[in-house]
């Protein structure tokens, strides 16, 4: 290779692209094809214009929440491809049969498959639902900081993209969702796998670390006049807790990253088997990340079986102000018990114990806020809606998935099934039984606050019993196999008496996928048969807190006049105490401008790693510099809000009035 | 900790639901910016957290005793300790309006962050020389990263107060320029808290392992 293709290309090379693979290449065949179909079609329409002036540089939080949940179900789509690749290849793959992943495939399948659902499927979710949601709840117009929030979600998306891209240029790591060093040190993975994975978890981890800072600020700030901390609505307090615990956590993650970069690009020895580096130290790091990490994805996830329980029982929540201590004994308990994860690292049985009792007790708490739905539901009018069978699915489930969860932090236990199957089973048992089922349940239920239409309940319904007994399928094989002492992360069998049991767990990942499509037409007929599931009230579900206060979708500005707060359960108390909708006296509303600087500086983030990644030193300088650039040159920017005009707000009042009459 | 019942003869009006007029929403960016702060302290917990797992790692090679240059280090510490003191003095003048006196101090506090990052690398590239690179153990390769990530901070505090004395220039003493004021002032003393504890931890103790 000449001297000038390696200045600009580094170690990009057309090997690069694996050509040569079946399986990727009908993957890509049927990605592009996708892709252009969608691009024909969004030109067709002539929705450029308006995707680009109304939804990419928007910084309205409802419009930004919209598009995390769409980036988290796109990737879902993704995740979901990966796991049924792997349910697959451990189905078939037994005795004389290879099965049809070659092993550095599947390594890099298992990777992908975790990175993608925790980052780039369950974060999007969660912040996603947070951003619609939590400055509706407090009466508030937007965020703090709008224009961080449309950075925010560009950089999570720049990461999702780099991921992408490993499938089609180069590859991913093969070293698990955490990638231990030394196994991805330089020297065992001189790849760019694990450079894809360092590159797309910093820059995503810049736009959650950055949208945790803007929603502590927004929830402490911002809240309507009255409502003081303890009215206010549980799944705002859950959304407190977690971007508490994301600035707590994230700085963390990026620090270890860096840590594990300079291992691989500079020749430094934190983590490497000699020159006194310490590879244990990477794994204190990362779980100190890692485990408050899980509490991010299920405590808004608290929240929002909070608001589902009381609102379909018609009443008020059952011990708001236990859940409210409960969530934040988990907050500060989700700190002190990083080092389960790794009982057989061998520190001694003294630390043991003491993050083994840690552990314990998180169960107390959370054993509270379940008694507490369920005194919330006992003698409450239920109307069986589907979020309520995913909050009821989510109970059943997800006390399986905590009581072996407690078992697991027994450290004598724990060393049996450490890096078993039954590890497998039990975070899947408690994400999936817990975060996919919650936001399932919050999509169901705030759906129509977003689109002015209910969703389907017959599809809803499917969806759910795939996914209820989906699961159950697919993971008690697990467990039964973890006990058998079955590791994870294997691609072959030799004993011929496991098979049946991955045979079974594949029958429920098919279940699984019946269920994402169940959804999927969900979506569809619904859109289909808006018209008949319109609900033009803007509170189909007699709603108890101030987003239901609204119109369906809600004015850009939210509220005309700002709401102010008596009661813990706000529109209820609005509702019960005569409130009339306002018809004079508005104003003009002082709102934020939108903003293309967000997509500048995310797409020169994903470039500069994209250059980094495949050794681009001078592209990765230039767009550095350019980067640097992009952000001092929108510092300049000193005009950033306008003033939406009282006719134009009367108008839309008006309007409202109307319906409403 | 109120649960206000909601008494059922309450009469139509008798609250007041709305909030008429404008509604102002405090600014919460200095919060943001304290909490981004934090956000980085716990970046620097981890790197000394590191540093204090690998500092007696010398894998053969030179421990901090054979290394460190006390007076140089000391007098790069005054630069940073006075580059705080003259922030102060620029942030005194800004709360009395002058634009052209805070613009001076920040002239000069630029001056001594430049000097300081001056001197670091004059200390970083004599250690190379000297063979005691980031990649001859684990110790120097968290030496190098605590002490060069607060260098680098301390690069992008200079980037930033260059920017800002072109904005002060263009725009005066306008309500948000000097909320970039303050922010960066956080930004500056906080640096140099951090290097307390650089100074502390990694020279003073390292001189005498």
């Amino acid at each position: 290779m000449s001297d000038f293709s390696t200045l600009i290309f580094g170690r990009l090379t057309l090997d690069a692209i694996p050509y040569h693979e079946p399986i990727l290449l009908i993957t890509f065949a049927v990605m592009a094809s996708a892709v252009i179909a969608l691009l024909v079609v969004l030109t067709r329409y002539k929705v450029w214009g308006y995707l680009w002036s109304e939804w990419f540089t928007s910084i309205d939080h409802k419009r930004i929440g919209v598009m995390y949940m769409i980036l988290g179900l796109v990737m879902l789509l993704r995740g979901f491809a990966d796991a049924i690749m792997m349910r697959i290849q451990q189905a078939i793959a037994f005795g004389d049969s290879a099965g049809y992943l070659p092993p550095e495939h599947y390594d890099q399948i298992f990777t992908a498959h975790g990175v993608i659902m925790i980052f780039f499927v369950a974060m999007p979710f969660v912040v996603g639902l947070m951003n619609y949601i939590v400055p509706l709840q407090i009466g508030a117009r937007d965020v703090a900081f709008p224009f961080l929030n449309n950075l925010s979600f560009w950089m999570t998306s720049a990461g999702a993209a780099l991921i992408m891209v490993s499938l089609f240029i180069g590859e991913f790591a093969k070293s698990g969702w955490l990638a231990y060093p030394p196994l991805t040190g330089i020297l065992q993975s001189p790849g760019v796998g694990v450079d894809y994975y360092i590159w797309s978890l910093q820059i995503a981890g810049v736009g959650t670390l950055l949208s945790g800072i803007n929603f502590v600020v927004t929830i402490v700030k911002m809240r309507a006049p009255g409502m003081n901390m303890m009215k206010m609505p549980i799944f705002t307090w859950t959304a407190l807790c977690t971007n508490i615990l994301i600035v707590a956590a994230f700085p963390v993650l990026t620090a270890v990253m860096t840590l594990l970069s300079l291992d691989r690009y500079l020749g430094m020895n934190f983590f490497t088997n000699d020159l006194g580096g310490n590879a244990m130290m990477y794994v204190n790091l990362i779980w100190i990340w890692g485990h408050p990490e899980v509490y991010i994805l299920i405590l808004p996830i608290f929240g929002v079986f909070s608001e589902i329980v009381s609102t379909y029982s018609g009443k008020r929540l059952f011990g708001y102000s236990s859940m409210v201590y409960a969530t934040l004994v988990i907050t500060i308990l989700s700190y002190l018990v990083w080092l389960h994860h790794f009982f057989t690292m061998g520190s001694g049985a003294t630390v043991n114990s003491f993050f083994g009792i840690t552990t314990m007790i998180i169960s107390i708490p959370t054993g509270a806020k379940i008694f507490n739905w369920l005194f919330t539901m006992y003698r409450g009018r239920i109307q069986f809606e589907v979020p309520m069978l995913w909050t009821i699915g989510f109970m059943i489930t997800f006390v399986i998935g905590g009581m072996t969860g407690v078992l697991l932090a027994v450290p004598p236990a724990d060393f049996v099934l450490h890096n078993s199957l039954f590890l497998i089973a039990h975070f899947h048992n408690v994400i999936i039984g817990g975060v996919v089922f919650g936001t399932f349940a919050a999509i169901t239920f705030w759906y129509p606050k977003v689109t002015g239409y209910k969703l389907e309940p017959f599809w809803g319904k499917v969806s759910f019993w795939c996914w209820f007994i989906g699961f159950y399928l697919a993971f008690m094989p697990l467990y039964m196999l973890g006990f058998m002492g079955v590791t994870r992360r294997m691609s072959h069998f030799d004993d011929p008496s496991l098979q049946i049991w991955f045979q079974v767990a594949l029958g429920g990942a098919v279940l699984i996928g019946a269920g994402i499509i169940s959804f999927l037409i969900q979506l569809y007929v619904s859109y289909k048969r808006r018209d008949s599931l319109r609900d033009e009230t803007g509170d189909p579900w007699n709603g108890r807190t101030l987003e239901w206060s609204t119109s369906s979708p809600p004015p850009k500005y939210n509220f005309a006049f700002t709401p102010r707060v008596y009661d813990q359960d706000a529109w209820w108390h609005m509702k019960s105490n005569g409130f009339k909708h306002a018809t004079a006296g508005f104003m003009a509303i002082h709102m934020p401008k939108n903003t293309a600087a967000g997509m500048v500086i995310s797409g020169l983030s994903a470039a500069f790693g994209f250059a980094m990644i495949w050794h681009m030193w001078l592209i990765g300088g230039l767009t550095f510099v350019a980067l640097i650039a992009a952000i001092i040159i929108h510092t300049f920017n000193y005009k950033r809000d306008y003033y939406i005009p009282a006719e134009e707000v009367e108008q839309v009042e008006s309007k409202r009035t109307e319906v409403l009459a | 900790m109120s649960h206000s019942t909601v008494s059922p003869a309450a009469q139509a009006g008798q609250f007041d639901f709305l909030v008429k007029g404008e509604h102002h929403v405090a600014n919460g960016t200095l919060l943001g910016f304290w909490l981004y702060l934090m956000s980085d302290c716990l970046i620097f917990a981890a790197l000394f957290a590191t540093y204090g797992v690998l500092s007696q790692n010398y894998a053969g090679g030179p421990s901090g005793a054979d290394l460190f240059d006390l007076p140089l280090v000391a007098l790069n510490t005054s630069f940073l300790l006075f580059s705080s003191i003259t922030y102060g003095f620029a942030m005194l003048q800004m709360q009395q309006r002058k634009l052209k006196g805070t613009m001076i101090w920040l002239a000069i506090t630029g001056v001594f962050g430049a000097g300081f990052l001056g001197l670091e690398l004059y200390e970083f590239y004599h250690l190379l020389h000297q063979g005691a690179g980031p990649q001859r153990s684990a110790f120097l390769s968290a030496f190098f990263t605590l002490v060069g990530t607060h260098g680098l901070h301390v690069c992008i505090g200079i980037i930033w107060l260059v920017t800002l004395l072109f904005q002060l220039r263009k725009h005066g003493l306008t309500t948000a320029n000097r909320r970039r004021l303050f922010c960066l002032s956080m930004f500056w003393h906080f640096l140099d808290v951090v290097w307390i504890g650089v100074f502390t931890i990694v020279y003073l103790m390292g001189s005498l392992s």
